[in-house]
């Protein structure tokens, strides 16, 4: 085998196809996109080369900074939500139900294969006031609690966390799965030996189970974080950025300007901070991770 | 750099296939010739215009053999994004939606626009637009004919005169009254007005409805000539005031929630007192399985006056929908046929099928107009001064900003002064 990847053009016959198709459908497109930084205009009346005056411009767009504040705290908000009730889920299908975890699992797993679109107009049901209030509202007033009756989606103080709560419900069976994966890995030999040694509870967890998950745990932060940051679907289904540009995304805001505006120019320049931003992450969490199994 | 090319290479190609097409001043001959309309719309195949266009294609089609009448839709919010890549592709059909001026305005210079009003004076039935329409069209496009008004529509609110008599209040000649009445149904339990906060349009209506009444008719030519802006402490005030709607709870809970169909059925289902609206929902006042408050029971009032204001209400909110423009580089001779039949007949057609009210001369009437029909053609006769709407002016992104915004204006979310400069900022 190590001859065979030794061998040049075995190596190129296996990576070439690969290369080809990522250079083509990836490489050439963000080279494209980075070029189009440095235009302004539009496909109908032509482009005009205008330097650096997009990445000026970037710097001082009170609802680029807003945009991506949103981002990061949606982004730190969805994945400590996601990968925690994952953790907690996959605990639970080891620990509690044992044999019985194969029904729960399916179930908890079942709205990642939904389309987004049907998640969030479920979700935009459930939470709804008018016409006819949603399930929450339809609750709380069933309660007596009349006080707590919003329009839930139409405030940005809540509209977030409905949101978050949505991706949440959503991925967290993915993330249970992953961890539940790495949690059969661990040998039962050492979990007896710790319980022996009279580790209980949360001492078993922190000591023993948790530092053998650390590296799918840093794979589960890592997907969770990313794909956050790139999060689209979701908020347009649900809220189309509203109420006012008060749940808009980093992508909601550059497909707004490049697609609705067909401002190419600026809206590739807000696509290049996002790819920055997601590269800093990636790289951060890379650094962090190897640190960690260094030490 | 490659685009400019394409663009440049598109502009030469385009030129050298307009020059045989170049139109004389003589009206072109009739050979007989078939049309193939194209219309890249927002409306759906069978509805509003696109029912009235394909009948009277029909009819042509009876002297011009093998004439069609073809649909393609496209959905409101990429309908702008849609013609221009079309655009740019040199694939924009004979007849499209209008988008937003600073897009026709781009449109209009790489040559896919046409001047209608020479062309209808060459055919001889410029005479066909009522005088009215022909002003209100060309002001709404920065003085040429660049659609035809195929609507003609007033706005103001509804009422449901059974609530108003119920409860002893009359129709609100002055926004202190309309506050009034507002009042008088919340104390009831009543929802004073239905407005869409999806949409948008629906309240910021209200605010050029007050900047009109407070500041005068052409307050909004100003803030467009660039003499005043929007976030002048007047026009501060009339977002104010409807903010001020908003923090009364007038709107409802559920403003935000809200989209155009359903903010209707909460008018037409006696939910709500008032809904203003705009002469285009006539057709669902009169039907009876949508409206259950009864067509007899919905009244209307022009948007009242403001207390020491310079605008009055008998300046009436009006436009001519949402808009067709033609393709000039398609416009041939057979086209120019078809545009003589449409001119001819639409305004007899729209009223006779539909109870549509248009910009067209109507020289055969149905025998009997429902009354709601016939209250919108009085207003429109009685009309002396039209104003237009708060967006009308506005680029795409400064509209984007006024609907995205107004939802947190009227629920307290944003000052009336940042909602303004919301607007501005998106401009700059």
């Amino acid at each position: 085998m190590a001859a065979f990847l030794r061998d040049r053009r075995a190596v190129v016959l296996l990576l070439g196809p690969a290369l080809l198709v990522y250079t083509a459908v990836l490489l050439i497109p963000i080279i494209w996109s980075l070029g189009y930084t440095l235009f302004e205009g539009s496909i109908l009346g032509g482009f005009r080369y205008v330097g650096l005056q997009n990445f000026e411009t970037l710097a001082g767009d009170r609802r680029f900074w807003d945009a991506l504040r949103f981002s990061v705290g949606y982004a730190v908000a969805s994945t400590i939500g996601q990968v925690g009730a994952g953790l907690l889920l996959a605990l639970a299908y080891v620990f509690w139900l044992g044999r019985s975890s194969t029904l729960v699992r399916t179930v908890v797993f079942a709205p990642i294969v939904l389309p987004t679109v049907a998640v969030a107009t479920l979700f935009a049901k459930l939470f709804a006031i008018a016409p006819q209030y949603g399930l929450v509202n339809a609750g709380l007033d069933a309660v007596g609690l009349d006080g707590l009756i919003q329009p839930w989606l139409g405030q940005a103080s809540t509209a977030f966390w409905v949101i978050v709560l949505m991706d949440v419900w959503r991925a967290m069976g993915f993330y249970a799965v992953i961890l539940f994966a790495g949690l059969v890995e661990i040998p039962a030999d050492v979990l007896d030996a710790a319980r022996i040694d009279g580790a209980r509870r949360f001492t078993l967890f922190r000591r023993v189970l948790l530092p053998f998950l650390r590296p799918v745990l840093f794979t589960a932060l890592i997907f969770a974080l990313v794909g956050t940051l790139k999060v689209f679907d979701s908020v347009v289904a649900l809220t189309r950025g509203g109420p006012g540009s008060a749940t808009t995304p980093l992508t909601l805001y550059m497909y707004d300007t490049a697609f609705n505006f067909l401002d190419y120019g600026y809206g590739s320049t807000i696509a290049m901070a996002l790819a920055v931003l997601c590269l800093v992450v990636t790289l951060a969490l890379f650094r962090f991770a190897r640190a960690d199994v260094d030490r | 750099m490659k685009r400019q090319l394409t663009a440049s290479l598109t502009s030469v190609a385009m030129l050298a296939t307009l020059a045989p097409m170049a139109v004389s001043a003589q009206a072109p001959e009739d050979t007989g010739a078939p049309v193939q309309v194209v219309n890249l719309t927002v409306v759906q195949e069978g509805q509003g215009w696109n029912a009235l266009l394909d009948l009277i294609t029909q009819d042509f089609a009876t002297t011009h053999e093998g004439s069609t009448y073809t649909v393609e839709y496209s959905p409101q919010e990429q309908h702008s994004q849609k013609v221009q890549l079309t655009a740019a592709q040199g694939a924009l059909p004979l007849l499209y939606t209008a988008p937003e001026l600073d897009v026709i305005a781009q449109l209009e210079a790489s040559g896919y626009v046409l001047d209608l009003e020479p062309e209808l004076e060459r055919l001889g039935v410029l005479d066909r637009i009522e005088p009215g329409a022909l002003s209100a069209t060309k002001t709404a496009f920065g003085g040429k004919l660049l659609a035809l008004p195929m609507q003609l529509n007033i706005e103001g609110f509804w009422y449901n005169k059974q609530l108003f008599e119920q409860h002893g209040v009359q129709p609100p000649t002055t926004w202190g009254e309309l506050i009034a009445a507002g009042e008088t149904f919340q104390a009831q339990g009543i929802q004073p007005l239905a407005a869409s906060g999806i949409q948008g349009w629906p309240i910021t209506r209200l605010i050029s409805g007050y900047i009109f009444r407070s500041l005068g008719p052409d307050a909004m030519q100003q803030v467009d000539a660039g003499t005043a802006s929007l976030t002048d402490p007047g026009y501060v005030a009339a977002a104010q005031a409807v903010a001020d709607l908003g923090a009364k709870g007038f709107f409802g809970q559920g403003v935000s929630d809200l989209d155009y169909d359903p903010a209707m059925d909460l008018f037409l289902q006696g939910q709500a007192a008032m809904f203003y609206m705009g002469s285009w929902a006539v057709a669902n006042f009169n039907d009876p399985e949508r409206n259950l408050i009864g067509a007899e029971n919905v009244g209307f009032f022009p948007f009242p006056n403001v207390e020491g204001g310079l605008g009055d209400s008998t300046q009436t909110p009006m436009n001519i929908g949402a808009t067709t423009l033609w393709n000039k580089a398609l416009y041939d001779d057979a086209a120019a046929q078809w545009l003589k039949a449409v001119a001819q007949s639409y305004g007899n057609v729209a009223l006779a099928e539909q109870g549509q009210v248009t910009g067209f001369v109507v020289d055969a009437p149905p025998a009997e107009l429902p009354a709601l029909t016939q209250l919108v053609t009085a207003q429109i006769a009685a009309t002396t001064t039209s104003v237009t709407w708060f967006e009308q002016l506005f680029t795409a992104r400064e509209l984007s900003a006024a609907f995205q915004n107004v939802v947190p204006l009227v629920t307290g979310q944003m000052s009336a002064e940042d909602y303004m400069r919301s607007v501005v900022d998106a401009g700059s």
